[in-house]
């Protein structure tokens, strides 16, 4: 019973996921394709949420105008050039590799290849600072001494 | 000494790149349409219906392209500023009256004075959508070949007015 319980609380926050924000869903088909879309753009007013989700003004005329260019039978890329046209990359969630997003894009790569460049000097060095234990010709013979008496019991 | 060298190599790096986005705007998209033409419309006038509106009659001159409505809150801020600047004669202000009623529009201008030529109406936001518009007001600032030169997003101050737009416009003119 315990466990159900748990389990259920760990399934809770897959329930409270956000409703997106429809408005007239005549053509249901196109409307899931308009939402599909949607979902990858960014809504300028509420920057953090998605033209899908945001319930800005700005945000149902631009839902608007995706729905009646679908109507028009243009693709997907043909409306997100649209918006980027008169938006810019921002409306993207996904943004282009370009000159100038190539550090967002690689910059960690390059941060990962840096920390192993670090490490494999780190570890070559330590190997070069720790001297090779040497044994004196006394450790040797309490050494011999030790395992003998460990094979003789 | 030298196994501090990296740490405060990274720590500085990485407070440089702080302290350069404590400076960003991230309210401020820049605008794709900067050095581009205006897109073209033909919208009915504010005070005129009969009438229409289209950037095509401005060739050949400087003008600034201002987006307000009535309902705009910050629209209200830089109203003085517009006003100020509309007696001085330097650069005519066309205004586009976003997502508005008519009778609001109107009623707005009459109340509070009215630094526009003219304005059109676009009752729906499209040419707002065409223009980028996300945040009401909005000023672009264009030039004689019919090309946007300057976006500002949100209130014209004093200080933009004078550190970019009217420089701009001077520039321009001149050209």
């Amino acid at each position: 019973m315990k466990n159900l319980l748990i389990l259920f609380l760990f399934l809770l926050p897959g329930f409270s996921l956000a409703g997106e924000a429809v408005d007239m869903a005549e053509d249901p088909v196109l409307e899931k394709r308009m939402i599909g879309l949607a979902e990858d753009l960014r809504c300028l007013v509420c920057q953090n949420e998605s033209l899908a989700s945001s319930h800005s003004e700005l945000a149902e005329d631009l839902r608007r105008e995706v729905r009646e260019q679908m109507q028009k039978g243009l693709s997907d890329e043909e409306i997100i050039d649209y918006l980027v046209t008169r938006y810019g990359d921002y409306v993207l969630f996904d943004p282009p590799v370009k000159s100038y997003t190539l550090l967002l894009w690689y910059g960690p790569f390059a941060l990962l290849l840096l920390g192993l460049v670090g490490l494999v000097f780190q570890l070559r060095n330590r190997k070069k600072n720790v001297p090779e234990a040497s044994l004196s010709d006394e450790d040797v013979k309490r050494a011999a001494e030790m395992l003998n008496q460990s094979k003789d019991s | 000494m030298m196994r501090f060298i990296w740490p405060f190599v990274i720590f500085v790096t990485l407070a440089g790149f702080l302290y350069v986005g404590l400076g960003l705007k991230p309210r401020e998209v820049p605008s794709p349409l900067i050095d581009k033409p205006a897109p073209m419309f033909n919208l009915p006038q504010l005070h005129d219906p009969n009438k229409q509106f289209s950037p095509r009659d401005m060739k050949g001159k400087v003008w600034l392209l201002n987006v307000w409505a009535s309902w705009c809150v910050s629209c209200k801020v830089e109203h003085p500023v517009l006003m100020a600047l509309s007696r001085q004669n330097i650069v005519p202000i066309y205004g586009l009256d976003y997502k508005d009623e008519r009778e609001a529009g109107m009623g707005w201008l009459r109340d509070s004075g009215n630094p526009y030529v003219l304005s059109a109406v676009d009752i729906e936001g499209r040419i707002g959508i065409d223009y980028g518009v996300y945040g009401v007001p909005e000023t672009y600032v264009i030039d004689k070949e019919g090309v946007i030169r300057y976006k500002q997003i949100g209130p014209v101050t004093q200080l933009s007015l004078h550190e970019k737009i009217l420089p701009l416009v001077a520039e321009l003119k001149a050209k």
